[in-house]
């Protein structure tokens, strides 16, 4: 549809838009912002074929700040608005801007069908566990027990796990990040981009405003190597200060050893193909409190091959072209019967 | 014994029966057969919201009504001349229907015990046994028994030769309307081409019927209704859901855009879901979407992406997109947004007709949101309006509405297609590619018409962004400016009034250029209207029927002939709503006649209003 025009490489720069970024001084959107500007030069898309789609919602005012084509659609259905755009023009890279209540809440609906369709679009979820852009009240990532302006007496629904919420909607690609670590975050943008179906990535991100400290416990020098867990596939479960720590599987049972008492090859092997073993990484989920917890898991819990949608759909349209001939309008327009006066 | 034929201008029969004796299939049959006759027709099917409701019921009885003749024919028919029933709640759902001296052909098999109290007759009564019948010509059949007798030798389970009964029934009409088999032959032949002993089974049934009629001396006299003078040319007959399916891809071809058609299943709206995904070698793309919402955001991202995007839905639906709506007409993006209307409010009346959601149409979003609407008048007017709105909606930037509804979406007529050629293209206008040198492009810049281009990601230099939030004049960037958001308001409405130089004027259907009375109607009830002014007019009264099918804007010069008559007389199928909307914009006293039964009016109702409005 474009004609070919000579354009240099990309920079980072060339992807910010003249906008001014209003986000709160200090949140975490500004980071995950530099690393998606500072990782799409890399990945080789012509800046014309980017496309960032959004809902409503503090992240998703992202694509006013990306020099790219961009929609800030409604609450909830960016994703329906992708699933679409990408069905008539697989060949464009889009990407869907989320955050936890837009994603969880009131597009849950949208998001697993997306999932189970397999779009080949990347979805970045920004998670901060509380609704920012209408001051304050709690989402459905927030912990029971959450004090916030809509639960004074303490939230009483249960939160979703989206990683696990992702895998049960049959994801093909689940990756989790956050914003105070942007090499992992590029190594794992890179990765999605990559992976030919829907990928999402949780983004633990920090709203300072209204959830200040949600993950600092993952994310901060002192606690981060004892919390949070890296996953790289093909490598042994290991975390700690001192990387004596790992994870080991006793059958479907899950455990911390000390690398002192155990040797490494005991360990749990990563393996990103791993259906049942994702299904068991999601669920390092417990409360950080409680003690003898596992860690958090970062990076991809799983990845699979499976057909995109829009493939499917634009090959079912050449074999009836093949099998029909090109349409011809007359023709249908006559029908089977006809008779003249 | 001889038999004679006896010659009628018009027929009209109706077909009624369980939900599952196949009466949709013989109407449609009969139809068909009627329509390559010669005869110009009018039908409707109406039949009930459960797939199968309790056997033998009174809920569930389906039925089909048709009306044909050697002269024009507007509706389906007022009264029937022929009731054909398959079982007792059949009789007794529609005996008010039949006109007194008028025929009723009954399968006595279905008027049992059983069958009797199922339909709620008193104990020891049966209508075809006791007399009650006699102001009617009534002819019992046994038919299921006779198809039994038929098929004995064909090993086929009573179940499935039971379901070939409505074959019987079918062919005797064919015999007393002097009708030929052929086209349900090559019907049989081609549906069940895979299971040639169905197909042998569905011939001789349907040929025992017919010559049950010939040989039986219960029947006396035939009926031949003789070909209708039409306008000369070329026809098929048509459903209106199909002609919105066949006008969305011509008009998909006639504008060069692949189309984009998300929708979720709704009654009586997925038809033309059914109708688009066998047409996939058109570049067509069905998307069965997981909800409303869904079916029109993936629609707004296809038309983001520069495809021909439709919606359908019916009323309930309509009212999930609204949001969505609102956000098309922000991006300023083409969208077709179909509604077949049926009974409301909430789900109402899902198989019954209704006109009531103009006025969603019209106000139904939150903010100063004006989407333009154009209605369909008949089946065959789907193609032309759903053709129209996608024209409207590439050439102006808008979402637009085509309204139809469940009456003139399941029913039929005679069409005279059009040569493709005769078709007037339209083009979208794309946004062309830029260079780094190049002037920033400008996403709501917009030409003399207003509208904006149409700016496809993909193209160099075009990168912009739009959304829900309001948006800077010619920038699109996101303002909150006071006065900028009061014109971009006065903006998008003017832009969408501008679409009235790009429609035709509105011109009287019948009667006098100017008068005491004009009927204005819109949608569906085109044919109960001209009927009625027809014969008001062959009185002598100074009556005019005009029809709108584009509701908003209105043509220009609709205000003007409402002046030119004395009283204004507005029929709908709902509780006032065109009504409403033309003494508001023009100032006229318009009175509104009302049916809000779900199914459509006779002529003679019209009539009688017309009537009593003369005498004042």
């Amino acid at each position: 549809m474009a004609e070919e025009l000579n354009t240099p490489a990309l920079t980072a720069k060339d992807l910010e838009s003249d906008q001014d970024v209003r986000w709160c001084p200090g949140c975490g959107d500004y980071s995950i912002l530099k690393q998606v500007q500072k990782v799409i030069p890399e990945l080789g898309i012509k800046r014309e074929d980017i496309v960032f789609i959004s809902g409503i919602g503090c992240s998703s005012r992202f694509p006013y700040y990306m020099e790219t084509f961009g929609m800030h659609s409604i609450h909830g259905r960016a994703t329906t608005i992708a699933s679409g755009l990408k069905a008539v023009r697989p060949e464009l890279s889009v990407w869907i801007v989320t955050g936890d209540g837009d994603a969880l809440s009131i597009g849950g609906n949208h998001l697993i069908h997306l999932l189970r369709r397999n779009f080949d679009v990347n979805i970045l979820l920004f998670n901060n566990q509380i609704y920012g852009l209408t001051k304050g009240q709690y989402s459905p990532t927030s912990e029971e027990g959450k004090v916030t302006k809509s639960t004074p007496m303490g939230s009483i629904d249960h939160p979703f796990n989206p990683i696990a919420l992702c895998l049960g909607a049959d994801a093909t690609f689940v990756a989790r990040s956050m914003d105070r670590d942007p090499n992992h975050m590029r190594d794992i943008l890179t990765k999605s981009n990559q992976h030919k179906g829907s990928s999402l990535v949780e983004i633990y991100q920090n709203c300072n405003v209204f959830n200040d400290g949600a993950f600092f416990v993952y994310t901060d020098k002192a606690t981060k190597a004892e919390q949070a867990i890296f996953m790289e596939d093909g490598k042994p479960l290991i975390f700690g200060a001192e990387s004596d720590k790992g994870i080991r599987l006793d059958g479907f049972k899950p455990e911390i050893v000390n690398l002192n008492d155990c040797s490494e090859d005991d360990l749990w092997i990563h393996d990103e193909t791993d259906r049942v073993k994702a299904g068991i990484l999601s669920r390092f989920f417990e409360d950080n409190k409680q003690p003898g917890h596992l860690p958090r898991p970062f990076g991809v819990f799983y990845r699979e091959e499976r057909d995109n949608y829009e493939t499917d759909l634009n090959e079912q349209v050449t074999a009836a072209k093949e099998k029909l001939g090109e349409g011809d309008l007359e023709s249908i327009i006559r029908g089977n019967y006809t008779w003249k006066i | 014994m001889s038999k004679t034929t006896e010659i009628t201008k018009e027929v009209t029969i109706l077909f009624a029966g369980d939900s599952g004796d196949g009466i949709q299939l013989t109407g449609t049959q009969f139809s068909n057969t009627t329509a390559l006759f010669g005869n110009d027709l009018s039908t409707f099917p109406n039949f009930p919201a459960e797939i199968r409701a309790p056997q033998g019921t009174l809920a569930g009885v389906s039925g089909f009504q048709i009306r044909f003749g050697s002269v024009d024919i507007y509706t389906p028919g007022d009264v029937c001349d022929a009731l054909v029933v398959m079982n007792a709640a059949a009789l007794k759902a529609n005996i008010d229907k039949l006109k007194p001296g008028g025929v009723i052909i009954a399968n006595t098999a279905g008027f049992d015990g059983k069958n009797l109290r199922l339909a709620k007759y008193p104990e020891g009564a049966n209508p075809i046994e006791d007399g009650s019948l006699e102001k009617y010509q009534l002819y019992t059949i046994d038919v299921t028994k006779m198809t039994k007798e038929c098929l004995k030798d064909s090993g086929m389970g009573t179940k499935e030769i039971d379901r070939t009964k409505n074959m019987f029934v079918l062919g005797f009409l064919y015999w007393m309307y002097s009708r030929s088999l052929d086209t349900t032959i090559k019907f049989i032949q081609d549906k069940f081409k895979k299971v040639p002993e169905v197909v042998e089974a569905n011939i001789k049934v349907l040929k025992a019927g017919y010559h049950y009629g010939e040989t039986s001396e219960t029947f006396t006299t035939r009926f031949e209704v003789e070909k209708a003078r039409m306008e000369s040319g070329e026809y098929r007959s048509i459903m209106g859901n199909q002609a919105a399916a066949l006008g969305l891809v011509a008009a998909s071809v006639k504008s060069g855009l692949d189309l984009f058609y998300g929708s979720y299943p709704i009654t009586p709206a997925s038809d033309i879901l059914h109708e688009l995904s066998r047409h996939k070698n058109f570049g067509v793309k069905t998307f069965q979407a997981e909800d409303e919402i869904a079916a029109i955001g993936a629609t707004i991202g296809a038309s983001f992406g520069g495809s021909l995007a439709v919606t359908a839905s019916s009323g309930p639906g309509i009212a999930l997109k609204g949001e969505a709506i609102g956000l098309a007409l922000m991006l300023e993006l083409p969208l077709v947004i179909v509604n077949i209307q049926r009974g409301g409010p909430s789900t109402g009346l899902p198989t019954k007709t209704e006109q009531a959601d103009l006025l969603q149409a019209m106000y139904g979003r939150n903010g100063e949101a004006p989407v333009p609407i154009v209605a369909a008048s008949s089946p065959a007017d789907c193609f032309d309006m759903a053709y129209e709105a996608s024209r409207i909606a590439v050439e102006h930037m808008t979402p637009v509405f085509f309204l139809s509804d469940g009456y003139i979406a399941n029913g039929s007529e005679p069409w005279k297609f059009p040569k493709t050629a005769e078709i007037r293209p339209f083009a979208p206008d794309f946004a062309k590619p830029r260079n780094a040198e190049d002037p920033k492009f400008m996403p709501y810049k917009r030409n003399e018409k207003l509208v904006r281009k149409w700016a496809l990601p993909g193209t160099p230099g075009l990168e912009h962004r739009v959304g829900g939030l309001e948006k800077e004049d010619i920038t699109g960037n996101i303002s909150y400016d006071p006065r900028n958001h009061e014109h971009m308001v006065k903006t998008r409405e003017q832009k969408v009034l501008n679409i009235a130089d790009n429609i035709p004027l509105q011109e009287i259907d019948n009667g006098p250029e100017k008068g005491k009375l004009l009927v204005l109607g819109w949608g569906s009830t085109y044919g109960s209207i001209k009927a009625a002014v027809k014969e008001a007019v062959e009185e002598g009264k100074e009556v005019a029927h005009a029809h709108v099918k584009y509701l908003y804007p209105f043509p220009k010069n609709l205000g003007e002939m409402l002046l030119r008559y004395d009283k204004v007389l507005v029929p709908e199928m709902n509780n006032g709503q065109l009504v409403k909307i033309i003494r508001d914009q023009f100032l006229v006293p318009a009175e509104g006649l009302n049916k809000i039964q779900g199914i459509p009016f006779t002529a003679a109702e019209i009539k009688h209003k017309i009537d009593l409005m003369l005498k004042d």
